[in-house]
């Protein structure tokens, strides 16, 4: 019998040759990642094990969830990390430059085949690029810093396989919305997602960043897409082109004709509760985020221009921008995007945790699109609050009619400075 | 390892997330007792009271999903679940609970068979809960080997020094 792409790479962290779904091994980490706002549970759980670092260099801390801070306690938190890092001598360490899981990607911090862990749930995005990645909790966490590796029960793959051409401005995030309103919150528990298919492989790496991103919000263990020649080149150095076995054995297979797929919204309070757009058009918002590490790299910031651009953004809503990265901030900035957003009226903020947070929160009865990947209640400000999750072609439309609303009648912008750039990664 | 008993003391629904457990707009300080005192402060504003004594949680499909946050286990320990029964557990809090020593029990039907003030019976090592109220038992799922070692440890930071020293 074959194996799934994640079976593939789990039998080579335990060093074994093969393995099969439900089998408990002990695999070898690549990298580690440890974010801000769960990294003090780490640190002085490590401190108190007397030990070392198995590798400093396979660690990257990364200050995202409190940027900006905002209050002397997140400040303390910070300093805590910057304290870590030199007592400990891990030199990866960013400092308010983006979310951590698009800090990892643009730095080639993971590679195809490989095995990463993170103190984030949204730690399965780099699955994109072929590695198998999952989030951990802090304890989890101090073993692997002491140990290098971690246990894993190998999932079983759910395949999904999507098949034909989107519409123009649908988008990857219509996928993994309406996929997960087939499955549900829980519908691929412990369960590996393996993306695949003639769409697939026609979406750039930030589209497929966006579906790996959103497979903790079916329960799976991680989501992961077979690396090719688009993977090759965003990671500018050649790869091993892992891929599953012909006969690898499938739990289950999920087809989605991505032809006839309208743009879909999830609505409150969960990122499973996705309809089509038919149905929710004309719900009175009161703030838009375009942005968050699920949809705030290049092109998505491009086609939220291409939609807004010109036009100005009505005086009762707030829309913000928010950039995944300093690397997408300055590629948008350089390339117009950013100026044309904020002549609109758009608000451009750091790059940074923030909008899926409380750094833009929402008051009781207040109703917010975002592009984020969680809309559960109370987690944005007000239990009475509503969010709504949507692509950002969709979340740029309804920023400018100050209600839900479909992008696919809007006309394009036609400055130069967008016209002339097509898709950067 | 040592049967769990004890009394059900609140029941929750599906799907109730770390956010909701642990929200972390109000996240000032890792302290277990301060995340016990904000656990599930918004959506359960009784919580807190009902589980002051010390007993156990019953929840339906997906207990525990969205965040990595392993201060979700640690605030209901520290409010005072002794245990918690769902008919589903979201993966990494499961794994968060069971390294931070709270016990786990995965029973489909948990929620037609357990009610709140049942005293009840866990065995973790065979996947049994016994409803001593209801004359009852339902059958869940085994804690592997390794998850029991973990937790008869005191949890994986203790059963991680041990680990340590012998390699040492």
């Amino acid at each position: 019998m074959g194996m799934t792409l994640t079976e593939k790479i789990l039998a080579r962290g335990a060093g074994i040759s093969s393995v099969s779904a439900g089998k408990i091994v002990t695999a070898k980490i690549n990298r580690s990642v440890i974010q801000d706002a769960l990294g003090p549970i780490v640190y002085r759980k490590f401190r108190k094990l007397n030990t070392n670092i198995w590798d400093t260099n396979k660690i990257s801390l990364v200050i995202d969830h409190f940027c900006l801070p905002g209050s002397i306690e997140n400040a303390m938190i910070i300093d805590e990390t910057k304290r870590f890092s030199n007592d400990f001598g891990i030199s990866d360490f960013y400092d308010m430059q983006g979310v951590s899981h698009q800090i990892i990607i643009e730095n080639g911090r993971i590679l195809p085949g490989e095995i990463a862990v993170g103190t984030d749930s949204h730690t399965c995005t780099y699955g994109a690029l072929g590695a198998f990645a999952t989030g951990i909790g802090s304890t989890e966490m101090c073993s692997v810093l002491a140990t290098g590796e971690l246990w894993f029960k190998v999932p079983k793959t759910i395949k999904v396989t999507v098949t034909g051409k989107l519409a123009n401005r649908v988008m990857s995030k219509d996928i993994m919305l309406r996929l997960l309103g087939i499955i549900g919150a829980n519908g691929a528990t412990y369960k590996s997602l393996e993306f695949t298919g003639d769409t697939i492989s026609e979406l750039s790496m930030s589209s497929r960043f966006t579906l790996c991103n959103m497979a903790i919000e079916s329960g799976a263990k991680n989501g992961i897409i077979a690396p090719d020649e688009k993977t090759e080149e965003f990671l500018g150095q050649p790869i091993n082109m892992i891929s599953s076995d012909q006969d690898a054995e499938y739990e289950q297979e999920i087809v989605i004709d991505a032809s006839i797929l309208d743009p879909q919204v999830a609505v409150p309070f969960s990122p499973a509760n996705s309809i089509s757009i038919k149905e929710v058009e004309g719900i009175k918002l009161d703030q838009v985020i375009i942005g968050s590490c699920t949809n705030g790299r290049s092109e998505d910031i491009k086609i939220a221009t291409e939609i807004i651009g010109g036009k100005k953004i009505p005086p009762n809503l707030r829309c913000f921008i928010v950039p995944a990265s300093n690397k997408v901030f300055a590629e948008t900035s350089r390339l117009g995007y950013l100026a044309i957003l904020a002549e609109a009226g758009c608000i451009i903020v750091n790059p940074g945790c923030g909008g899926c947070g409380i750094q833009m929160p929402l008051l009781e009865g207040e109703t917010c699109l975002g592009t984020h990947n969680r809309n559960f209640r109370g987690r944005m400000g007000s239990p009475d609050s509503k969010v709504y999750l949507s692509s950002p072609a969709t979340a740029a439309a309804s920023a400018l009619c100050g209600k839900i609303s479909d992008p696919r009648g809007f006309s394009k912008f036609d400055d130069k400075s967008v016209e002339k750039n097509n898709g950067t990664d | 390892m040592e049967l769990i008993r004890g009394k059900v003391l609140v029941s929750l629904g599906d799907h109730i997330d770390t956010d909701l457990i642990s929200p972390g707009k109000f996240l000032t300080s890792y302290e277990p007792e301060y995340l016990g005192s904000i656990c599930l402060c918004e959506y359960a504003p009784d919580f807190r009271e009902k589980v002051r004594a010390g007993g156990l949680l019953i929840a339906g499909k997906n207990f525990g999903c969205g965040s990595s946050r392993e201060t979700a286990p640690i605030a209901l320990q520290a409010a005072g679940v002794r245990a918690v029964i769902a008919e589903e557990f979201a993966r990494i809090f499961y794994r968060n609970a069971i390294n931070v020593g709270l016990p786990c029990i995965e029973c489909p039907d948990t929620l037609k068979s357990i009610s709140v003030g049942d005293e009840v019976e866990v065995d973790l090592a065979k996947g049994i809960v016994v409803n001593i109220t209801k004359s009852m038992h339902i059958v869940g799922e085994p804690a592997s080997e390794k998850l029991i070692e973990i937790l008869e440890g005191g949890g994986l930071m203790a059963n991680l020094k041990s680990r340590l020293l012998s390699t040492r």
